[in-house]
């Protein structure tokens, strides 16, 4: 019971590493090899409001999401969209962007170093033990795994639902024909990108509450969340929640029942798995 | 026409600019190489960049270097290795032969530091390591003779710890049972390699023991199993991400032990800023006489340049380095690396450390091995040969 409960909140953990980048990737097709940095820069913000103003990080999210928004926003207008004016079909701006984002991540690095320096930055927060069903969890863990599930259930909800929603998945399905039906592909991939950017820096300041960081650990995320939009399925939130909650049930298992120098193991098992048997992703579409 | 005017503006510039930099005296050119990226950065921000700024910035606010009875400022050049010891042999390497560096500092962490020696060697510049804990000093110092050790083999490392923890069963005051995890990189896995024979020659029973890799985002499930196997004393092998989480994970496991060890990031700072009280009786690597007056001085004066206090175990080591190298380059009056690096040989060297008196090979045999977090300082309780121990107190809750 504590295993599986132990890993449905590492789970929460990873969906929010990566649900911002499968909206990135599925909707705007850009393979965001930056996405760790802008994580980084959500926990920073975290840990600079609470160290000097003792902010809650649950009420940063609040800052920091519109601020990101608005980031990714200049980030994608100014930096991607001359890739995607230019790309002649989809491999070309995949190659392009992950170049462009690659530098960008390096950028980001050294903006970060400078402003804040290369120390890590770590405080404590809701580090207290809450008990359930008789085993104790760490209470910022606990927390992080309810903004991750309200996080997951409110984009669910909105890409299903609204009108808006509809037409971001339209994008992903189709780019091509959904320019047929009247949708402005550019403007809405343009709000994708930023929103998975906010999703991305939300994360990141709800992860400072219980990871250590520093500046240049952004490209561990990168890492895990490229493992979980590809194992979960392209332009799919259900596909990634499912993918991260596997992947933190899958180590916290091989972690307490074989051995916890094995996680790392694990995760790339399954991963292997995962391509070999569903190549497209647990929710992902068969290529015609 | 005009190309021959513009041609003769500049050479008239350049030859007033030769001319200017003759009245006053070349800087010495200092270069440092050490990561600012990758994995290591988080330590070296703390432990190794702010002290050259300090001495640095020291050095010239008294108006530099006293070289053959001419004052010269220092100039540092600074490269980012990436924590890759490629890039650190390749920085040192430009820093030689397109810097024209007079002094070429120590790079940062062990790994590098091995990594780097032959370079450092061929160049002729003395290596003064003060964050390199390692078992071959004795190799190492035989094939690099530049090579100085300032903090220590990692056996005594590993095996003060085990040794304190045995005075406090001798004492009574711990039982038997102990819980062991390591890191799976370099330096957990080394000092576990000597840490678990040395715990079970001193007859403590090992209740748990594992092994996790580096960057695990989720501890938990260690720290449940070592709760569930109800130990006495609790020693982590651990580099600076997993100190921290461990820590975190045993005061919400509520880990009820007597004895609690981590090793890299203890000594931290941010460690005691994160934790607070629950830092007290804490046990960890590293250490210093905070009491010594020498080494008070030093951490205003570090928290007063660098915005942030020295860590508790390399960072006056970083300093006492450039220190040895400052005495070493006043007193021969060169910046002749061969005869500076006879004269570290040679001398003894009061730094804020206390005395270094280096040995035939090349290492400093006088350190700190274990401390532990009591009022708010990070306390040497165990050393090779250093004034100030203080007594272990035992770990009691994590409030």
């Amino acid at each position: 019971m504590d295993i599986l409960i132990t890993g449905l909140i590492l789970g929460g953990t990873y969906a929010l590493i990566a649900l911002g980048l499968n909206l990135q990737y599925g909707v705007s097709r850009i393979m965001n090899l930056a996405n760790g940095e802008m994580l980084v820069i959500g926990a920073f913000a975290a840990f600079t409001l609470f160290t000097v103003g003792q902010v809650s990080p649950l009420l940063t999210i609040f800052l920091v999401a519109p601020l990101a928004y608005v980031l990714n926003w200049l980030i994608y207008r100014f930096m991607l969209q001359p890739l995607v004016k230019r790309a002649k079909n989809r491999g070309m701006l995949e190659v392009d962007a992950i170049l462009t984002t690659f530098g960008l991540s390096f950028v980001m690095v050294g903006l970060m170093i400078w402003a804040f320096g290369g120390d890590y930055f770590s405080y404590s927060y809701l580090a207290r033990p809450i008990t359930i069903f008789g085993d104790n969890y760490g209470l910022n863990r606990v927390v992080a795994f309810i903004c991750a599930a309200i996080l997951c259930a409110a984009l669910f909800l909105w890409l299903n639902v609204s009108r808006a929603g509809m037409a971001i998945r339209a994008v992903a399905v189709s780019p091509e024909n959904a320019r047929l039906v009247g949708i402005d592909v550019p403007k809405l991939s343009a709000r994708a990108f930023a929103l998975g950017g906010a999703v991305t820096a939300v994360g990141g300041a709800v992860i400072s509450t219980f990871l250590t960081l520093d500046a240049s650990t952004g490209v561990m995320f990168t890492m895990k969340a490229l493992i979980i939009v590809i194992m979960g399925g392209v332009g799919d939130v259900r596909g990634t929640i499912l993918a991260a909650l596997v992947l933190g049930v899958g180590e916290t298992f091989v972690a307490s029942v074989i051995d916890p120098g094995l996680t790392l193991v694990a995760a790339y098992a399954l991963f292997i798995l995962i391509l070999l048997f569903r190549p497209q992703g647990f929710f992902g579409r068969k290529p015609t | 026409m005009k190309r021959r005017t513009f041609f003769k503006a500049t050479t008239t510039l350049a030859a007033t600019l030769v001319a200017g930099a003759a009245f006053a005296a070349d800087p010495i050119i200092v270069g440092a190489v050490a990561p600012k990226t990758g994995p290591l950065a988080g330590g070296a921000a703390v432990t190794h960049w702010p002290n050259i700024a300090l001495w640095v910035e020291e050095v010239n606010a008294r108006g530099g270097l006293n070289v053959g009875g001419e004052q010269r400022m220092l100039e540092v050049i600074e490269y980012d290795d990436q924590t890759n010891p490629a890039e650190t042999i390749k920085a040192v390497q430009r820093l030689a032969t397109q810097d024209n560096a007079d002094i070429i500092l120590a790079p940062y962490s062990t790994g590098l530091n091995i990594a780097a020696a032959p370079i450092y060697d061929r160049l002729g510049f003395p290596q003064i390591t003060s964050s390199a804990a390692t078992d071959q000093i004795g190799e190492l110092s035989g094939q690099f003779d530049d090579m100085f050790f300032l903090l220590g083999r990692s056996t005594d490392l590993a095996e003060d710890a085990v040794e304190v923890l045995s005075d406090l069963r001798e004492a009574g005051e711990i039982g038997n049972r102990v819980a062991m995890v390591n890191v799976a990189d370099a330096f957990g896995i080394e000092l576990m390699a000597v840490g678990k024979p040395a715990l079970e020659a001193a007859g403590f029973e090992l209740v748990y023991e594992t092994s996790y890799p580096l960057g695990t985002q989720d501890l938990s499930p260690v720290m449940k199993a070592v709760k569930a196997a109800e130990p006495d004393a609790f020693v982590a092998w651990s580099y600076p991400p997993d100190t921290f989480g461990l820590t975190e994970q045993a005061m919400i496991e509520e880990l009820d032990v007597k004895a609690f060890y981590t090793a890299v990031a203890t000594a931290f700072p941010a460690y005691a800023g994160r934790f607070g009280a629950a830092a007290e009786g804490v046990m960890g690597i590293g250490g210093v006489n905070t009491a010594s007056p020498e080494f008070m001085d030093y951490a205003a004066r570090h928290e007063a340049a660098t915005g942030a206090k020295p860590d508790y175990w390399a960072s006056g080591m970083m300093y006492a380095s450039l220190q040895i190298l400052e005495e070493a380059i006043e007193t021969t009056g060169t910046l002749d690396m061969a005869e500076v690096t006879q004269f570290i040989k040679d001398n003894a060297f009061e730094t804020v450390m206390g005395t270094i008196d280096f040995d035939e090979q090349n290492s400093n045999t006088a350190y700190w091995t274990v401390g532990q977090w009591q009022g708010g300082e990070f306390k040497g309780i165990k050393e090779t040969g250093r004034e100030g121990a203080v007594a272990p107190v035992l770990k009691s809750g994590w409030e």
